[in-house]
């Protein structure tokens, strides 16, 4: 129960996690340690689990409901194994402050209409297909993970592509939407491609190259413009892998804590 | 059509082989069938919105996998509930239509509200185990396809029931807030439950000729007390009471006695009076509504890309 | 077979629904087994009813390869059930091994 990272007494913002703490720290790379690395893949499967889970019963034909759920549901699993090699799954999803979460801004974004929904995905699903690519080719910490995620992330994609081309190349309607989308979007997504602390034997350049290739593809088949504004916002006083959120991340842990947090020690 | 059309129906009823769609029905078959398979198929998807309502707040990854889970579930069983009633005939898209409309039914308990996150527990242990009982029959319903459907269905949800169980029973064994939570949820929904099987024998028009039909395998009141029977060693089990003074073991029947059924809530729930139809309907309506651009979409993609070279089956 | 039986008379189906057109659909559960008849879904296109059917249908893990037809392509040999096609082969019980006799202790036949 005493997992770490929870930003407990001992640290007064609560804003830094403790990742490294009675796990043992790992090597990692220079920057971080395992541990640092698995709690931002973690927080980043967690959270767009949450935002997709969002959608139950709102879905825009029922046999999306069924796709979404998929989704969420191997997101989640991703993330329990990712958590789980930091510290206790439930203390870390639950009783973290927001800024001691890792995960890109990307993930945290509100659902939109469902083209905001699939753009999300869009970038996500590509990212880090490409990233479990690299990780199960290797033979660190994560590769067993990789491997076991490389064929879900995929399906991820496929599903995303597909609605993007629909949506895209559909009707006069929908391919605006999707525009306003995916332009809203764009500026979450060059954290993506940025170096993750603790994350060794990845070459982040091959990942932003594949990425722009497969998203620009992708874009350009559905009949969409490809942004060309910054991949990042204005103001950066960091992103979610240092802890710097957008304003809904806060009430979406707020509404995932909530309950939890109403009944500190019970078991559930 | 000739002499003797439906001689063959009711031969194979008699029989108790199943009837497959292209075979000749009375309307009257065909119609109770629709309405009751469609009715099915709205309560499933209907009856996500209670337990989706705690999908967000669900208070371990692990509960919350489960409830996704479940979730996902009702959808996909609406879904093959759907296509049964679209074997005879019948249009998804106007089943929906009709369900949005108000003119078609979904199962009443759906309109009470989820509360606490014990409902959830609730819901699974009763709904979902009264929802049994009456499901497990119809996999020897008459009709082939619905029959089908109800297999694969029941199969699915045998761990819908034991999750809400399971749930019911670490809340129960918690701290006491947690076990007041979970008898505050049995409470509300042991009622409402019981009602699920329908009106009593007598109030019932269309038990009897189901039941010839071989749609339906028992009465309402039979399998109500099929399922006080089999739950109330459950609830004594999970150390939670049940709010019903009159429930005892009657020797005498070798059945539970238990008090009786408000069912003027169950009529005025049915005609719309209850906590939460109008706002179950409401979201569902949305959802439709809102979705609509989207499978315009789709449909104007594929008509526009028609005729593409998929993997050929070999 | 269980398939086709299934199909709600595709030509039947009135045009102009604002549903997606309905697929039916066959799962193969592992190598080795045919594909067989799991049910219907509706979908825009062919990629799309083969991605729901895989949602829909292998949630679980039933599957190793899917089917998609749609419904309005699949061909039944009579509108009814009770397929006079069939009836010949009812009549030909020599055709199936429980026809003859064969003495007891007598083996691998």
């Amino acid at each position: 129960m005493n997992g770490p990272a929870t930003g407990g007494p001992g640290r007064a913002t609560g804003v830094v996690p403790e990742a490294a703490g009675a796990a043992g720290t790992t090597a990692g790379t220079a920057s971080g340690t395992t541990e640092d690395a698995a709690l931002a893949l973690g927080d980043d499967a967690l959270v767009l689990s949450h935002r997709l889970a969002e959608w139950a019963g709102h879905a825009p034909a029922l046999e999306e409901e069924v796709a979404l759920a998929n989704l969420a549901l191997d997101l989640l699993g991703q993330a329990r194994t990712l958590l789980t090699m930091v510290g206790d799954e439930d203390r870390l999803a639950f009783c973290r402050q927001e800024r001691a979460f890792r995960n890109v801004q990307l993930v945290e974004q509100p659902n939109g209409d469902f083209a905001h929904t699939i753009a999300r995905q869009l970038y996500f699903s590509t990212y880090q297909e490409l990233l479990w690519e690299q990780l199960a080719a290797g033979d660190g910490p994560f590769a067993p993970l990789a491997a076991k995620a490389g064929p879900e992330t995929a399906y991820h994609r496929d599903h995303a592509v597909t609605w993007t081309l629909r949506l895209g190349d559909g009707t006069r309607l929908s391919r605006e939407r999707m525009q306003r989308a995916v332009d809203a979007l764009w500026r979450y997504t060059g954290e993506l491609t940025r170096p993750v602390a603790g994350l060794a034997g990845v070459d982040w350049a091959a990942l932003a190259a594949g990425w722009a290739e497969r998203v620009g593809a992708t874009l350009r088949a559905a009949t969409l413009t490809v942004p060309e504004a910054p991949a990042r916002a204005v103001w950066s006083a960091g992103g979610g892998r240092q802890g710097i959120h957008t304003e809904p991340f806060g009430r979406l842990l707020a509404e995932m804590q909530h309950l939890h947090r109403s009944h500190p020690g019970a078991r559930w | 059509m000739h002499e003797g059309v439906y001689r063959e129906f009711e031969e194979t009823i008699a029989a108790g082989e199943r009837i497959e769609p292209r075979d000749a029905m009375p309307p009257e078959y065909r119609a109770t069938l629709i309405r009751q398979i469609a009715q099915h198929a709205h309560s499933e998807i209907i009856g996500m919105q209670p337990e989706a309502n705690w999908i967000t707040r669900a208070p371990s990854l692990r509960r919350k996998a489960i409830l996704i889970a479940k979730v996902q579930d009702e959808a996909g069983h609406g879904l093959y509930l759907y296509g049964a009633a679209e074997t005879l005939g019948a249009r998804r898209d106007e089943l929906l239509d009709r369900l949005h409309a108000g003119r078609q039914k979904y199962s009443s308990i759906f309109n009470y509200p989820t509360l606490t996150w014990a409902d959830v527990g609730a819901i699974g242990w009763l709904v979902d185990g009264a929802a049994i009982v009456n499901q497990v029959p119809l996999c020897r319903c008459s009709y082939g396809p619905y029959a089908r459907a109800m297999t694969r269905i029941c199969k699915e949800e045998s761990f819908h029931q034991r999750q809400g169980y399971e749930l019911l029973l670490a809340l129960s064994h918690g701290t006491e807030e947690q076990h007041e939570m979970a008898q505050d949820a049995v409470n509300r929904w042991w009622w409402p439950s019981l009602m699920m099987f329908g009106p009593p024998d007598g109030e019932s028009p269309r038990t009897e000729r189901s039941m010839a039909w071989k749609i339906k395998r028992h009465t309402n009141d039979e399998l109500r007390q099929r399922f006080v029977d089999i739950v109330v060693p459950q609830a004594a089990s999970l150390g939670l009471t049940l709010p019903d003074p009159l429930l005892r073991w009657n020797e005498e029947r070798g059945h539970h006695d238990f008090g009786p059924i408000d069912w003027a809530e169950f009529h005025a729930v049915l005609r719309g009076e209850g906590p939460c139809n109008a706002q179950r309907l409401g979201q569902r309506r949305r959802a439709h509504e809102e979705g609509a651009w989207v499978r315009e979409a789709a449909a104007a993609y594929a008509a526009r890309h028609a005729a593409r070279p998929a993997g050929r089956a070999a | 077979m269980s398939g086709a039986a299934d199909v709600p008379g595709g030509a039947d189906r009135v045009p102009g629904g604002t549903d997606w057109p309905l697929w039916e659909v066959f799962v193969r559960p592992r190598r080795g087994l045919a594909h067989t008849h799991a049910g219907s879904l509706h979908a825009p296109d062919a990629e799309l009813a083969l991605r729901n059917a895989r949602d829909l249908y292998t949630r679980r893990g039933e599957g190793v390869s899917i089917w998609v037809v749609p419904a309005t392509e699949i061909l039944a040999s009579s509108p009814e059930e009770r397929d006079p096609f069939f009836a010949p082969a009812a009549d030909k019980p020599y055709r199936h091994p429980t026809f003859y006799e064969v003495p007891e202790g007598v083996r691998s036949l």
